[in-house]
């Protein structure tokens, strides 16, 4: 019948302006050191998980670490691949053995590309970071400028601002891709069609990963944005004289954004997984094409190695957003929850 | 009854109408209403909400809102403002003309420092440069009593308590000095001690020779700032003037019903709603006091309650500091003080949901909250809740029906059965059946208290813990819920723990009270006792902060009932 609430908002309330500045520092270090140490075992599974994955597989590991049974390997790489990974020792021995080289950055050797997986990352990571981080903030830049021009301008601009981020959000990146390519690249020759270093080549790319997420981030954004234009605090903005634009951006913006920036550590995931689609279509270097290569060629310890990157790429993310979010939100910083 | 028209009015509305929607859909909001206010002179726009008067402190503002028709004549220190284009409104606002919004918890910035929020208006009419603005802004916060203004600059709203907050609020409008002053509600949800600081600052911009007008549903508040009161009913205003001629002498019905809803000394033992209100029986009026036979036995003993939090900081709180109080049968028990003072935790202490750290409940004489709660369940009907804010307390999937059904004991028999003790219910809190398969959002607010009671007494209790039961309500339905309270009492013998930080909601409804502040109780005792001759220093702070009606009118107030207790009350003289 009761349905007490656990911290009553009045104490709450009363609690938040005795905190010390030195509490503050301690609180927000403590938040970032929680971060990292779950960030540590998400690769600790990761890493565990890929290892299991290889030896739970039928077969000889051995022949998945020395490139897989397409590859043919010879008898002599065989027995340096068992010597290296200890693969005459018991599992669990060997499953240390592993851990330690990737403590050492060693991540084997790949068949496919004839060098070390490690080399092949730091090859290929610069362009993947460029597209995807580039996708990212063009994705916000959409996103916001989108809303900001759209969000409670009337029934029909309002109606088309959200229809378009719902079609957006909706659009497969390989559909929008070869559209773009036909559009921009092959029609009217604005753009290069394929590699393309520096800008010019990042435009098509990063167009085709953020288009998408600029319609989710849109979406979250508008409704936040909607529901703090309705906020009693911009009423107090406008009747101290601040016109429509600057109630938009500095006051409602800062508010409508929060929930977009809780989602970029997702978006930055989907944009790696995104890049394996767009480099291989516009013939890009980097980690998705990588990637791409690994499965293809059965070669397991490049598989691997783009697989645990993957997973530092996310675990980064996620304390990064933590950190922007502290940034946006200065309540954090403050209140410490 | 007149609308003003002297040429020494700095703002004239004349049939100032205000709808919403087009064609068959309009709705008008403000139905031609006229009035005027003078520099140095303060008018306040008294009524219910949905009366139209917050509509009309926007409308002085040209910001009644998205598709808002406004009609009729409005002229401000000889300009017509009804003609304005948004620019020229922007050269207006926070110069000319301040507005001073209520809660200003949600009417500032939660992410910006209030400092910067008090700096807007200063950056957004060109005052000044940056240094000289920030200077301005920890001027205007010593102004407006902030202690420690360089730093609580830096602070966020949410980082102020509720009283820092709302001076910092009304430095924003202050600002750039104008020549009116509009505050909607500025003190609701404002303990009394804080509402009387607010009051005050607002009556020395009165002073200062800045015209006001505020808004407020309470006449009590308004009683010591207007110079002339306007009563808003329905959009229209149905009487307007001097300040004591319409509190003293109303010729309205309406604000007779205003006048009467207001609970208070006076109206102890009398009801507040006028009778045709929905009521479970014709008013039987409760006795003043309830001393009948010798002292029945205590249905709830609370012996030496003590509470600590650990805050975020590491550092130990005492919130509720050896509390100690009894509660007899059909008795009233006020929990009285400002918020922060423990009220709130000790009422959950004797629900069982928070544990003391010390002392212990005992409930019919048994143990009570140092048993398992495995051993109380069986118990746990005994005791009620309702809280200030019913909403949050519902699914807001959940009808009415269910809500009530979940209430009922598993015992309560087959569906026939619990659907008639639902409608039961229902009736006991003043509700009809056609509410059952009404969601929570549907219902008005003093529906959704009525469902709240009618959920509290489903199984049958015999205590009810109400923790600010009527503050999020109006006064006219403040005094419905009040006299449900007490007609709930008089039939089925209920207690109440009766915990607000209104002292004239505590006053009506009490038999005896507890003053409390910083977790401990400073004075206990009958509420005649507590309230006419306040023994503690702090107790005589919260009488004598305390807006009153009749504080202004030597008269008293013409036809308001008061026929059970004396009118003298020495700290409530000190306050006029």
């Amino acid at each position: 019948m009761t349905t007490p609430d656990l911290v009553s908002p009045a104490q709450a309330d009363d609690l938040a302006p005795a905190l010390g500045a030195g509490a503050r520092r301690r609180h927000r270090f403590g938040r970032v050191l929680q971060d990292v140490v779950g960030g540590v075992i998400v690769l600790w599974g990761a890493a565990t998980l890929t290892f299991l994955a290889v030896h739970l597989m039928p077969g000889n590991p051995a022949v998945a670490y020395a490139g897989g049974v397409g590859s043919h390997p010879s008898k002599a790489l065989l027995a340096a691949v068992s010597k290296k990974y200890g693969l005459d020792h018991p599992v669990i021995v060997q499953y240390f053995i592993y851990l330690g080289n990737l403590l050492h950055g060693d991540l084997g050797y790949s068949a496919s590309q004839q060098m070390p997986v490690a080399s092949v990352i730091k090859l290929n990571v610069a362009p993947t970071a460029e597209l995807t981080l580039g996708s990212l903030l063009l994705a916000w830049l959409l996103a916001v400028v989108w809303s900001l021009l759209t969000v409670r301008r009337g029934r029909i601009i309002s109606s088309i601002g959200s229809g378009l981020e719902i079609l957006t959000a909706a659009v497969p990146q390989y559909w929008l891709g070869i559209i773009l390519l036909e559009v921009f690249a092959f029609h009217l020759g604005i753009f290069p069609a394929t590699g393309g270093t520096g800008l010019v080549g990042l435009v098509l790319p990063s167009l085709t990963l953020a288009i998408p997420i600029a319609g989710f981030l849109g979406q979250v954004t508008r409704e936040e944005f909607e529901s703090a234009l309705e906020q009693p605090y911009i009423t107090s903005a406008r009747a101290r004289g601040m016109g429509d634009w600057g109630v938009r951006l500095r006051h409602a913006l800062r508010h409508a954004v929060l929930p977009g920036v809780t989602l970029s550590g997702w978006a930055l995931g989907s944009l790696i997984s995104g890049a394996v689609i767009v480099e291989s279509l516009f013939s890009r270097n980097g980690l998705g094409n990588v990637l791409l290569q690994g499965v293809t060629q059965q070669d397991m310890p490049l598989t691997i190695g783009v697989v645990l990157i993957v997973a530092v790429v996310y675990v980064v993310a996620t304390i990064a957003v933590d950190i922007l979010y502290q940034l946006v939100d200065p309540r954090l910083r403050s209140a410490g929850q | 009854m007149t609308a003003t028209t002297h040429d020494s009015n700095l703002l004239t509305a004349t049939d100032l109408r205000v709808s919403f929607g087009s064609g068959d859909a309009a709705r008008e909001v403000v139905r031609g209403i006229s009035f005027g206010v003078r520099p140095g002179e303060c008018l306040a726009i008294v009524g219910q909400s949905g009366s139209g008067k917050s509509v009309t402190a926007r409308t002085l503002l040209g910001l009644a809102g998205d598709g808002a028709q406004v009609s009729g004549g409005l002229n401000f220190d000889g300009q017509d403002l009804t003609s304005l284009r948004e620019r020229q409104w922007r050269a207006i606002r926070g110069v000319r003309i301040g507005f001073i919004l209520q809660d200003a918890l949600v009417s500032l910035d939660s992410v910006r420092p209030v400092g910067r929020e008090i700096a807007e208006p200063l950056r957004l009419h060109r005052y000044g440069p940056r240094s000289a603005r920030w200077r301005r802004v920890i001027e205007l916060l010593d102004q407006v009593g902030v202690p420690e203004p360089e730093m609580r600059a830096r602070q966020l709203p949410g980082e102020l308590s509720g009283g820092l907050r709302q001076r910092a609020l009304i430095a924003t409008a202050i600002a750039l000095d104008p020549q009116l002053l509009i505050a909607d509600e500025p003190t609701t949800a404002l303990d009394v001690t804080i509402q009387a600081q607010i009051l005050g600052l607002l009556a020395q911009s009165k002073q200062r020779g800045r015209a006001l007008i505020v808004i407020s549903h309470d006449l009590a508040v308004v009683a010591r700032l207007a110079d002339r009161v306007a009563v808003m009913r329905d959009g229209l205003i149905v009487e307007q003037g001097p300040t004591q001629d319409v509190l003293g002498r109303p010729q309205h019905a309406y604000t007779r019903a205003l006048l009467d809803a207001i609970p208070s000394s006076h109206s102890r033992g009398t009801r507040l709603s006028p009778a045709d209100a929905p009521a479970l029986r014709v008013a039987p009026v409760r006795k003043a006091t309830v001393q009948e036979a010798a002292a029945p036995a205590p249905l709830l003993t609370a012996d030496g309650l003590v509470k600590r939090y650990k805050g975020p900081d590491g550092k130990v709180r005492t919130v509720v500091d050896d509390v100690s109080f009894q509660l007899g049968p059909g008795e009233t028990l006020g929990v009285v003080g400002e918020s922060g003072s423990g009220k709130t935790t000790t009422g959950r202490i004797v629900l069982a949901v928070t544990k003391p750290d010390r002392g212990e409940v005992r409930l019919h004489g048994r143990p009570w909250t140092g048993i398992s709660e495995a051993q109380r369940r069986p118990r746990r009907r005994y005791i009620g809740v309702v809280y200030q804010d019913p909403l949050s307390s519902f699914d807001p999937r959940w009808t009415v029906q269910r809500i009530l059904s979940d209430a009922l004991p598993a015992e309560a028999g087959g569906a026939a059965a619990r659907t008639a003790r639902i409608r039961e219910l229902l009736h006991q809190v003043g509700l009809g059946d056609d509410l059952l398969d009404r969601r929570p959002l549907l219902l008005s607010g003093g529906q959704r208290q009525r469902v709240a009671i009618a959920r509290a007494l489903a199984p049958e209790p015999e205590i009810i813990v109400c923790d600010e039961p009527v503050s999020a309500l109006d006064v006219s339905i403040q005094a419905q819920v009040l006299d449900l309270f007490a007609d709930l009492q008089d039939q089925l013998g209920l207690s109440y723990i009766f915990i607000s930080h209104d002292l004239g909601v505590i006053h009506h409804m009490s038999d005896r009270v507890l003053v409390m502040t910083g977790g401990r109780i400073v004075e206990q005792g009958d509420a005649e006792q507590v309230f006419g001759n306040p023994q503690h220093p702090y107790t005589e702070r919260l009488l004598a902060a305390l807006p009153k009606v009749d504080a202004l009118s030597p008269a008293g107030l013409a036809g308001r009932p008061h026929p059970t207790t004396p009118r003298r009350e020495p700290a409530l003289e000190r306050s006029a």
